[in-house]
């Protein structure tokens, strides 16, 4: 499903370029549920954003679905993320003046849906998520776990292949973030490759698989399986410093 | 096609931020609205003074005289003289270029007081001989009864025709002139017409309505003038361009009275050819200036739109990223935002173009209730006008959008969308 083969990015901050990738190698396959973890600095919201075609890179090659993602026109590339991606961000990112079906509706608009289905359909996502009495709502009218969920109905409508979350829970409370959690995996169970961005250990720990980045490399990929192990390594190093 | 989210968001976009839409607008408004008035101005002062000498033969030329600047055949300088009836029907045999000829004499002069009584009624007014052919270079209309013909000329008949306000000052309200007698410097001459003017020039100053107009032939008579003319006007057949005609009269008439060819003074002559391109040219000129003028406030308002819309860009950034992360093209992004640019523009500029043109309607009912003695009438714009303005409405607002749509889209969606956090 994705494959990166060495990729290498840099930010042009004044003068001297920051390099952030350095060399990424990193295979998700489809139906993982994977969570990228890293401190900040660490590169592991810009290797999300190369992952959501949101931005591009300087060397190495990444696959999506068998496609080479590389020098894509920004046409090429919003066709692409409405088909395969769908994205959920820290901050939600509603659109303010739109009621939360119109929200919802947005992808399928830019796909040229007519307004009746794409709001009927709409409908249903919202009803999956337990939102259907606040459809009409705009987004100040909601809460931040609602407005998630409303994020999360958007990035479903499109059918995606992949989900991609920026810190979804990250300005949410722990009972909400839960929630969310909980929708995601029931969305990755549904067949779709989640792969999430936290630095929460236990919103990570609810994942298959956790990729940690460290100063623009993958210092390690932990196994579900592994992750109480690593649980305590990770303490030990707290400890320490 | 009609897209009703592009809709939406335009309106909601606009609503949200009310007053600086307001604000924004208000420039083109104010731009196209200066552009209307001026422009409506404009076209009145012109219809004001083409109004007036419209109707008035453009090929025509005056001629009087003047006394003598230089000494000729024996003639000192600082001679008076005078045109006579033998001139007159020289021209008429011999220069066929002249299509109209009506010479004229001035009757009693009017500043020494009153020189038209009737009964207890009297007033100054000014009194010319007059051919009936005058009236095919300077036009009037017989209000009542009628102008004056060739008979009245052949008969030396002592009638006379009136201005209005000749009829207002020597007559009651409920009584009708024609065929009533008014003294003329002490001769009777029946009134036969109420005659108004179509036109607003005048020779020899005073106003219009203030005319009374006797057959030439009579005026020669009755007042002992001999043969004398005072003053004449020609028309030039058509095709024939009237200044040439003017300077060869001259020429002939020098000869004819001893003046020296080089006498610039002694014939006063005048030709409305001249004045009118003359005109012509002022309200182009006027028109010319207008656009510059309002184009040039028009774009300081459209300049306004964009500079407005790279601030709701730079607002808007976040949400632009959104968009393009949910599959927003960049060609999407753009329609919209030149869409709103131009529905901005357009909106605003056609209520200035209502208001303008309400306004000017305004005026010019103010104007039609001020008579026809003033020099600004129907302020008015064409349609072309019109459609002109708003053509340069749609464009300025594609203009004003294009800039800050190319910088929105150059933003990457991922910047844009990192904006809040940082």
């Amino acid at each position: 499903m994705i494959s990166l083969n060495n990729v290498h990015k840099s930010y042009v901050t004044g003068n001297s370029p920051l390099h952030v990738l350095k060399g990424i190698d990193l295979e998700i396959g489809r139906g993982e549920f994977v969570s990228i973890m890293g401190s900040s600095g660490s590169g592991k919201s810009t290797l999300l954003n190369i992952l959501g075609i949101l931005d591009n890179y300087e060397e190495g090659s990444y696959y999506l679905n068998g496609t080479l993602i590389r020098d894509m026109s920004e046409k090429k590339a919003a066709k692409l993320r409405n088909d395969l991606l769908g994205f959920v961000f820290q901050s939600f990112n509603l659109i303010s003046f739109k009621n939360a079906m119109e929200n919802v509706a947005l992808p399928l608009y830019y796909q040229g849906v007519n307004r009746k289905k794409r709001n009927k359909i709409a409908l249903e996502y919202l009803e999956k998520m337990g939102l259907l009495q606040w459809a009409t709502h705009m987004p100040n009218e909601l809460s931040g776990g609602q407005k998630q969920r409303v994020a999360i109905a958007r990035s479903l409508i499109t059918r995606p292949k992949i989900i991609v979350a920026d810190e979804p829970t990250g300005a949410l409370d722990t009972t909400t973030s839960y929630e969310v959690m909980d929708i995601l995996k029931e969305i990755n169970e549904d067949g779709i490759t989640v792969v999430i961005v936290t630095h929460e250990h236990d919103i990570a720990a609810m994942t298959h698989k956790i990729v940690r980045l460290k100063d623009g490399v993958i210092s390690e990929i932990i196994k579900n399986g592994d992750l109480k192990e690593w649980k305590h390594q990770y303490r030990k190093e707290l400890e320490i410093a | 096609m009609f897209d009703l989210d592009l809709w939406k968001e335009i309106i909601s976009a606009l609503k949200k931020n009310r007053l600086r839409s307001f604000m924004t607008a208000f420039g083109v408004f104010w731009g196209i609205f200066m552009l209307i008035i001026m422009s409506g101005a404009g076209k009145a002062l012109e219809n004001g003074i083409m109004d007036g000498i419209k109707s008035f033969a453009t090929n025509s030329a005056f001629f009087w005289t003047e006394r003598t600047s230089k000494p000729h055949k024996g003639f000192q300088r600082g001679r008076n003289w005078n045109y006579e009836n033998s001139d007159m029907e020289y021209i008429k045999a011999h220069i066929n270029d002249v299509e109209y000829l009506s010479p004229r004499l001035f009757g009693p002069n009017t500043y020494s007081g009153d020189n038209t009584i009737r009964d207890e009624k009297s007033g100054a007014f000014n009194i010319t001989g007059d051919y009936p052919d005058y009236f095919k270079i300077d036009p009037w209309t017989p209000v009542k009864g009628r102008l004056l013909n060739e008979i009245d000329i052949l008969q030396n008949r002592k009638v006379c025709i009136i201005g209005k306000r000749v009829e207002e000052v020597l007559f009651e309200k409920e009584e009708d002139p024609i065929g009533e007698y008014i003294k003329i410097n002490g001769v009777y001459f029946q009134v036969v017409g109420v005659v108004h003017p179509e036109t607003r020039i005048t020779f020899n100053g005073g106003q219009k309505n203030e005319a009374i107009m006797i057959p030439f032939s009579t005026m020669q008579r009755t007042y002992n003038m001999g043969d004398v003319v005072h003053f004449f006007s020609v028309t030039s057949q058509s095709g024939v361009p009237v200044s040439g005609l003017e300077n060869r009269l001259k020429e002939l008439l020098k000869a004819r009275h001893h003046v020296a060819p080089d006498d610039m003074q002694a014939i006063g002559s005048f030709n409305l050819e001249v004045e009118y391109i003359k005109y012509k040219g002022l309200f182009s000129g006027i028109q010319i200036l207008t656009w510059i003028v309002g184009i040039g406030t028009l774009l300081a308002g459209v300049i306004g739109v964009s500079n407005i819309m790279m601030v709701i860009i730079r607002e808007r950034t976040q949400e632009i990223g959104i968009q393009r992360a949910i599959g927003a093209t960049p060609g999407k992004v753009m329609l919209h935002i030149v869409t709103e640019s131009v529905f901005l523009t357009v909106m605003a500029g056609y209520v200035g173009l209502t208001l303008g043109v309400g306004l000017l309607e305004l005026l010019n009912m103010a104007l039609e209730s001020g008579g026809d003695e003033i020099f600004f009438r129907r302020p008015e714009i064409s349609f072309k006008m019109a459609v002109s303005a708003l053509t340069v409405l749609v464009f300025s607002g594609i203009f004003a959008g294009f800039i800050p749509a190319r910088r929105a889209v150059r933003i990457k969606p991922i910047d844009a969308i990192r904006e809040e956090k940082t």
